[in-house]
């Protein structure tokens, strides 16, 4: 019963079914459990959070992440598949907090630098970084670099990931690393960017730890700062 | 109705129904006067019989005749002539149904070039420093029936190539005037289960290429309610002139009751008019000259309006394809095919470029996107050729078939309608009241029906190179690599022990071949 659970909410994932009003990738699957009634009903049945988690949602990703790479799958399907993933901890996270084991990978601060409004790459980094098992903290566009570091303070984050589509903006960038340096933050925080204009070379000369050249390389590295 | 091709919901008209028709009376009175020129006595016959004058003259070595066709003559002829024509395919499910007041458009290969350019990748070393890179490294040879083969066999594979016309010239040393009919015809049919259209270079070898079809299609009737093989008759010799070799073919094809596109391909600026209108005029006089010779030797004959018209380059008088006045005279002679309610055989996708790249890929895209979008029946040339028709490539066929997909593509409906429109302000409101308000969960049931459009599948890894060329072979290797569809056995062990001529070596069943 227990595997057969854990397999359907493997299934449901790769589907990227949130809940049962959603489509699956094949057609007709409304009205069958998504991921959140699944993982209710293995919480219900008594299945382990752990055994969950592993086996369940983070499989789940994992054999989408497979699927993209064989060119299986799209950046669609992740999307998808990664807000499964999400509605489904939404229902653990009461539980994962009484067990003490809440905030998975790490907590990691999102943002788009100050006078950039462009939110698809950030977005798509935030909606991948929690199926992959992070817990973010959104900040939203244009969000000045005092206020971001005032999150990494109030959440205790430890990494922030920043996001620019202008070359007129990714400077903002260097200005958030400067601010975290003068609250001496810098040495308790990653920082990672992104965004189409920017490139290894600039997060070295902003002084930036990481660069993600896309969503995927950003969850690789996320991975990695915080291990 | 045929599931090849695709179908154009809104041809673009750019002859309005009054300048249709000053076109229509401009073809029927240099029809009438001048007249044509004609070197085929029987064709003379078939008119003067109809109520056409003529009066013999003498042109070089050869006896002529100026033929003068009265309206009412051409006009009987497209009256028999029929509006819709099969082209039939070994496998019947590839089958092209023209009908002249439809909309659907198929495309196809051509044209019997002399070269075929092979592409090899090859690794060099930079001078500057010392870096490997791979570039794609072209050799010219000349056409043979290997060649020939190999890309009847690719013409398969592509999905959208409709129907083929031999696009290599073959030039082997045991190839003749005699044995050349047989053999090209064997290896396209032999290789490919899609509509055969070709030309027959020597008038005694129809009757041995139509009972090769029969062999293959079961018989003379089954041959004509399928047939495998249509023709193609360059009839005219722009400007204005019946040719008695070809026009001996035509009658002897119309007989048969199989299909013949009636081919004229004059060129603006020297066998033609250079302007639209004078242009249009004479290849559509050319075009109705060609189909009433063919509805009077067979009324009802399945007959195809071709026109090739072509402009000059003013420097060297070679043809131009890549040009604005080409997809002008050819979108024309759409219009006035369907006017005349005859299905249309046009051109679109010639690179005058002589090796894949950009020029090419300029040239072929500018063509693709605008003659079609008038819905020709047929679009001929649109695999692979460069250097205006000289040369055929077959990595060049393959990126050719990528582009007709996106031709084919941007001439989908709408998908606007009342149901697509209340789904649509769903969405909306479901996004807006999302975390992200992202769209992508609702593209992704479009993108598993395949109704969102893949992208470029021959993209390079590199930041300082393109390497489109070098994904293109490889694709091409793969293609090549699927089995070839030949014909049965004991189909091939007829044909070849009935019909004269044929090379052992393109038997596929012969054990040292």
């Amino acid at each position: 019963m227990s595997n057969e659970l854990i397999e359907k909410i493997v299934d449901s994932v790769l589907q990227g079914r949130r809940n049962k009003d959603d489509e699956g990738i094949e057609e007709g699957m409304a009205g069958e459990p998504g991921v959140a009634e699944l993982v209710r009903e293995a919480l219900d049945s008594g299945i382990e959070t752990n055994d969950i988690l592993l086996n369940g949602l983070s499989r789940g990703m994992e054999l989408v992440g497979e699927k993209y790479e064989t060119g299986e799958y799209f950046i669609p399907d992740m999307l998808t598949a990664a807000e499964a993933v999400e509605a489904g901890m939404e229902i653990m996270e009461p539980h994962l907090v009484k067990e003490g084991t809440a905030g998975g990978k790490g907590k990691v601060i999102m943002a788009t630098v100050e006078k950039d409004l462009h939110d698809i790459g950030k977005n798509l980094v935030s909606i991948m970084l929690k199926g992959a098992g992070f817990t973010v903290v959104d900040l939203g566009i244009d969000v000045p670099a005092k206020r971001i570091v005032e999150a990494v303070e109030e959440e205790g984050a430890g990494l922030v990931g920043l996001s620019a589509l202008l070359n007129t903006t990714m400077s903002n960038m260097g200005e958030v690393v400067k601010e975290l340096e003068s609250k001496g933050l810098r040495d308790k925080v990653k920082v990672i960017i992104g965004g189409a204009p920017t490139s290894e070379d600039f997060a070295r000369e902003i002084g930036a730890d990481s660069y993600g050249k896309d969503a995927f390389a950003a969850i690789r590295e996320a991975e990695k700062l915080l291990k | 109705m045929s599931e090849r091709g695709i179908t154009v919901n809104k041809p673009y008209e750019r002859l309005s129904r009054e300048e249709i028709k000053m076109i229509d009376r401009a073809s029927l009175d240099l029809l009438e006067k001048p007249g044509v020129l004609c070197y085929h006595e029987e064709s003379v016959n078939l008119l003067e019989e109809a109520g056409a004058t003529a009066k013999k003259t003498r042109e070089g070595e050869h006896d002529a005749w100026w033929v003068s066709i009265p309206e009412k003559v051409v006009k009987g002829a497209l009256s028999t002539a029929p509006s819709k024509v099969t082209l039939g395919a070994r496998n019947p499910e590839n089958q092209v149904v023209l009908d002249a007041e439809g909309k659907r458009v198929h495309f196809g290969s051509g044209s019997e070039t002399n070269y075929w350019l092979e592409v090899k990748p090859e690794t060099f070393v930079s001078k500057e420093d010392n870096r490997e890179v791979v570039f794609p490294v072209m050799t010219r040879k000349r056409g043979n029936l290997d060649y020939l083969v190999r890309s009847a066999h690719l013409a398969e594979q592509l999905e959208n190539l409709d129907f083929f016309i031999r696009n290599v010239n073959v030039q082997d040393e045991d190839i003749t005037t005699g044995n050349k009919d047989v053999n090209v015809f064997f290896a396209a049919l032999n290789n490919i289960t899609k509509p055969v259209v070709s030309g027959v270079a020597d008038y005694g070898q129809l009757e041995n290429v139509v009972k090769m079809a029969e062999i293959i299609a079961g018989g003379r009737e089954e041959l004509v309610k399928n047939p495998i093989v249509s023709f193609i008759t360059s009839v005219i010799k722009s400007p204005l002139q019946i040719v008695a070799e070809t026009a001996e073919k035509l009658i002897a094809i119309a007989k048969l009751g199989l299909p013949v596109v009636i081919s004229t391909s004059p060129q603006g600026g020297s066998t033609a008019p250079i302007d639209e209108i004078g242009m249009v005029a004479q290849v559509n006089a050319e075009a109705l000259a060609g189909i009433t010779i063919n509805q009077l030797a067979n009324p009802g004959a399945p007959v195809i309006y071709g026109a090739v018209p072509v402009r000059a380059r003013m420097d060297d008088l070679h043809d131009m394809y890549g040009v604005p006045e080409f997809c002008h005279y050819n979108m024309d002679c759409a219009q006035m095919a369907r006017y005349y309610k005859v299905p249309c055989y046009s051109t679109a996708g010639v690179g005058d470029a002589k090796v894949p790249g950009i020029q090419a890929a300029i040239e072929k895209m500018y063509t693709y996107s605008a003659v079609p979008f008038a819905a020709p029946g047929l679009v001929h040339y649109a695999f692979g050729l460069l250097d205006k028709t000289q040369t055929f490539c077959p990595e060049q066929a393959v990126l050719d078939n990528h582009k007709i997909g996106m031709v084919k593509f941007l001439y989908r409906e709408s998908g606007v309608s009342e149901e697509s429109v209340e789904r649509t302000k769903k969405i909306v409101e479901e996004v807006m009241h999302s975390p992200y308000r992202m769209y992508a969960r609702y593209a992704r049931g479009m993108l598993r029906r395949g109704e969102i459009f893949g992208g470029f599948p021959f993209e390079g890894e590199s930041e300082d190179q393109d390497q489109t060329l070098l994904k293109v072979h490889e694709k091409l290797k793969a293609l090549e690599a699927a089995e070839p569809q030949h014909l049965a056995e004991e189909q091939c062990r007829k044909i070849f022990s009935e019909i004269p001529g044929l090379l052992p070596r393109l038997n596929p069943y012969k054990e040292d071949k």
